[in-house]
């Protein structure tokens, strides 16, 4: 192993039952060290509760890219005892503790890394709700770093409606303050970790996602809340005004689906977002798309399966399911980002795809990036992303065939009431003209038409990211992964000593088969990295190339890889074959 | 674009089929509804779910979308969303919207999407050859229930008046003008609209002889606007059954609040 730790790196954890705002000083911390210059990957891990039981936000900063957050904590602010013995188990021995109060056990344990922080007793001198009582740990934790205190005034400022803003930064001032007289100095060599101005801003996989279809042209969001798919929806219906969309939310994700193909088949650009039941309950639909050659993007943001799971935390157990989804046979695409940033992109790129192609798209994400906050950078300039509208046609001939069968495969699209031509489409095959048909012969030619598109899809290979490459591109060590799994891998690559080669799949389906085993094929070892029970990208890739991964890391306890508990495991496997 | 024109789609109803009647009566009212300028042909929809009725969207040259079974209304309510300047017309059977998909239909009430609804009512279902609906009669035999369907039916006027309805009707499929007038004032009402039209199954279940002498209909002095009596007036269980406008009312539509805000 390279380091034991990364002596750039801290971790903060903030603990506390739900409702009494120990998440959101994870968001404020964010905010307020990226203002500062750091890069951070914020987590959040808590039960289905509206209130009681036990939340957390964990934060890990550096001033060189984090890909995902670390376990071991050096801070610890705790809004009740409990997070303490909760969290105990990834203290060091330098790990700090803020709290409302500790027993004498924790006391002479802990000694003078227990910081008693009056919290509670603050936030009631102020008559501010409990919840407010954060910003005085948020106050402290500006002091122990060193950070600038104007700084989390402006990250407030940010997160704050004027009203409540004021009572905050008195707060957080008097966390500042109190630290600063009881003279407590962060005892580790926080000096060597300088961060570096970079211009970024504090990004969300969910936000980036509906930004990247925004600026691709979407007019409507059609979605059922389910976790962990609904930040999407809070995030586009709140700026539902400025971003110039609609938002509905209709009785069930049954409604949801045929409501967004009959949209789509008005010639608006429509997506709809859900995780794997609802998705489940979409299926007759999702073919429809497929047979309708109906443009609809999908969001399926993943959670642990079975059935209802384990509804807020993290898993990447449907990919197999997503790649086999509805019956019968027909083309789709299916891309995986990795953060928020690779988020923003299949946002733009699903809702393109979708109309170019004339077929369903699904961007497959997980809670994991789709409810982290993680610095980085996206392009808002609205000239940057093409609206790729496809085939559309405005007047066409009275004899014109909305499933005419084409070279490539695609038909030119009008939509009803644009002009005085009739559009017909149809569940059932269909003749080109969309009229129903059991003809042997008629059927063949359609399912050929349809599938004549993917030999089109596949030239978009040369141009999109249906693989990416890190590390050692030399290595004949390689470590396949997909989707969220990325930070983790990426993070544990940090604590490698040996060169390897990090391959990450995004287009699924189709399946770029010469890219992979062009990185695959000379290779002496392959390990595969996923959140699934069953190695599913590894089947995968056995399907589409032949390559039989032996060596597998799956973890499907429902919660995130550490990247230090990672990077060992990976250790362990490079040598068992040394 | 005409009205009249066909698609050259063969006829696969059974000889002499009533579907043929809805069929005739809902191409009349779109000329009507043409000629009178309230539609523009071009923005007229319809849709279809899955059973007999689907298959009059293959045989009108209308823009159309067959949709799946049990998800037409939502599909209309897409429809009319993604553009509200179309006309959108759905035709569904009583399993099609009354079983699989009757939660859809509820909520299409309640938000009073501007769509009209017509519902193929033969009470059982007839594509997939002879089963209980929703809409069956207790005891009705069937493949299904050889020895007696043990379910009470829906109301189904009742259904849709106490989710929210602002148009509700009923019509005769045999009934050929007063069918295509009332494929008219839904057409023309602003909201959600739902007609039932009896219809006789002549294959499974022909009530033609049993319907003869059993209807009436609401006579001018009815008045449309209120629910207390149209509730009642649904239930009515007399020697004869009343068929015509049994409810209207306005309220701002779904997808006027959606693209205007409320206020």
């Amino acid at each position: 192993m390279k380091n034991e730790k990364q002596n750039n790196l801290i971790t903060i954890v903030s603990g506390g039952a739900a409702g009494d705002g120990a998440r959101s000083v994870g968001g404020n911390l964010a905010r307020l060290l990226v203002k500062e210059g750091f890069e951070v990957f914020e987590s959040v891990d808590y039960p289905s509760i509206i209130r009681g039981g036990h939340n957390f936000a964990r934060l890990s900063f550096s001033n060189q890219r984090v890909y995902n957050d670390h376990s071991l904590i050096n801070i610890l602010i705790a809004f009740n005892q409990e997070t303490i013995q909760l969290h105990r188990d990834k203290f060091t021995s330098e790990t700090i503790i803020l709290a409302n109060d500790f027993t004498g056990e924790e006391i002479s344990e802990f000694g003078a890394r227990a910081i008693k922080l009056p919290m509670e007793i603050y936030a009631n001198k102020e008559n501010a709700p409990m919840i407010a009582s954060g910003s005085v740990a948020l106050g402290a934790v500006c002091f122990l770093l060193n950070l600038s205190f104007e700084k989390l005034e402006e990250a407030l400022n940010d997160v704050f409606q004027e009203k409540h803003l004021a009572v905050n930064v008195v707060l957080a001032k008097q966390g500042y303050q109190y630290l600063k007289e009881k003279q407590i100095i962060y005892p580790r060599n926080f000096e060597s970790i300088q961060p570096i101005q970079q211009n970024k801003e504090v990004l969300n996989a969910s936000e980036t996602f509906g930004q990247g279809m925004v600026q691709a042209g979407l007019d409507y969001y059609v979605a059922y809340p389910m976790t962990p798919a609904s930040p999407i929806l809070h995030f586009l219906a709140k700026q539902n005004v400025s971003l110039g969309i609609k938002i509905v939310q209709p009785e069930s994700e049954l409604s949801v689906i045929n409501m967004a193909l009959g949209i789509a088949y008005t010639g608006k650009r429509v997506a709809i977002g859900t995780s794997g039941g609802g998705f489940a309950l979409m299926q007759e639909s999702f073919s429809f798309a497929g047979m309708g050659e109906i443009p609809l993007l999908i969001a399926m943001v993943q959670r642990p399966a079975p059935a209802s799971g384990v509804p807020t935390y993290t898993s990447q157990a449907d990919l197999l399911f997503i790649l086999n989804s509805g019956h019968g046979e027909f083309p789709r695409i299916v891309i995986a980002p990795g953060d928020a940033e690779e988020a923003f992109q299949a946002g733009a790129d699903g809702l393109n795809l979708a109309w170019k192609y004339q077929l369903p798209v699904i961007v497959l994400t997980d809670k994991h990036i789709g409810e982290s906050a993680q610095s980085g950078q996206i392009n808002k300039n609205k000239t940057n992303i093409n609206i790729e509208k496809g085939k559309i046609v405005f007047e066409a001939n009275t004899d014109y065939k909305r499933y005419e069968i084409t070279d490539d495969g695609i038909s030119p699209m009008i939509f009803p009431g644009v002009s005085d031509i009739i559009v017909k489409v149809n569940s059932y095959e269909h003749n080109e003209k969309g009229v129903t048909t059991e003809n042997a012969k008629d059927v063949v030619v359609m399912q050929d038409k349809r599938f004549a598109k993917l030999v089109e899809i596949k030239k978009e290979f040369e141009i999109r990211d249906t693989v990416k490459i890190y590390g050692d591109v030399t290595s004949k060590t390689v470590v396949v992964f997909w989707g969220s799994t990325k930070g983790a891998v990426l993070e544990a690559a940090k604590y490698l000593a040996q060169s390897v080669k990090f391959l990450q799949i995004v287009w699924l389906e189709p399946f770029d088969v010469e890219a992979v085993l062009f990185h695959l094929q000379d290779a002496d070892m392959i390990i595969d990295i996923e959140g699934n029970h069953d190695g599913q990208l590894a089947k995968l890739i056995r399907q589409k190339t032949g390559i039989d991964i032996k060596q597998k890391i799956l973890k499907y306890d429902t919660r995130p890889f550490d990247p230090f508990e990672l990077a060992k495991e990976i250790i362990i496997l490079l040598e068992s074959v040394k | 674009m005409n009205f009249n024109s066909s698609t050259q789609a063969k006829i696969t109803w059974c000889p002499g089929c009533t579907n043929s009647a809805i069929l005739i009566a809902f191409r009349q009212a779109v000329s009507e509804l043409v000629e009178e300028q309230k539609v523009e042909l071009k923005n007229v929809v319809i849709l279809s779910g899955i059973g007999c009725h689907g298959k009059i969207t293959d045989y009108v040259n209308f823009n159309s979308f067959t949709s799946l079974h049990g998800r037409l209304v939502p599909t209309m309510t897409g429809v009319k969303i993604g553009n509200p300047s179309l006309s959108v017309f759905g035709f569904s059977g009583d399993g099609d919207t009354f079983d699989e998909g009757v939660a859809h239909l509820a909520h299409a009430a309640r938000r009073n999407s501007d769509i009209n609804l017509f519902i193929h009512n033969n009470q059982l279902f007839a594509l997939t050859t002879g089963q209980a609906t929703a809409l069956s009669p207790k005891g009705f035999k069937g493949r299904s229930t050889p020895e007696g369907n043990l379910e009470e039916p829906f109301n189904p006027l009742l259904f849709v008046l106490g989710a929210g309805a602002s148009f509700v009707a009923r019509t005769y499929a045999l009934d050929i003008p007063g069918t295509k007038d009332i494929m008219k004032k839904a057409a023309e009402h602003k909201g959600f609209s739902f007609v039932e039209i009896v219809q006789p199954c002549i294959t499974f279940f022909d009530t033609r002889e049993a319907l003869k002498d059993k209807r009436y209909f609401l006579d001018e002095t009815y008045p449309t606007n209120n629910l207390s009596i149209a509730l009642e007036k649904v239930q009515e269980q007399g020697e004869k059954i009343p068929f015509g406008i049994f409810y209207e009312n306005q309220r701002p539509s779904f997808e006027e609040l959606l693209h205007n805000g409320l206020k």
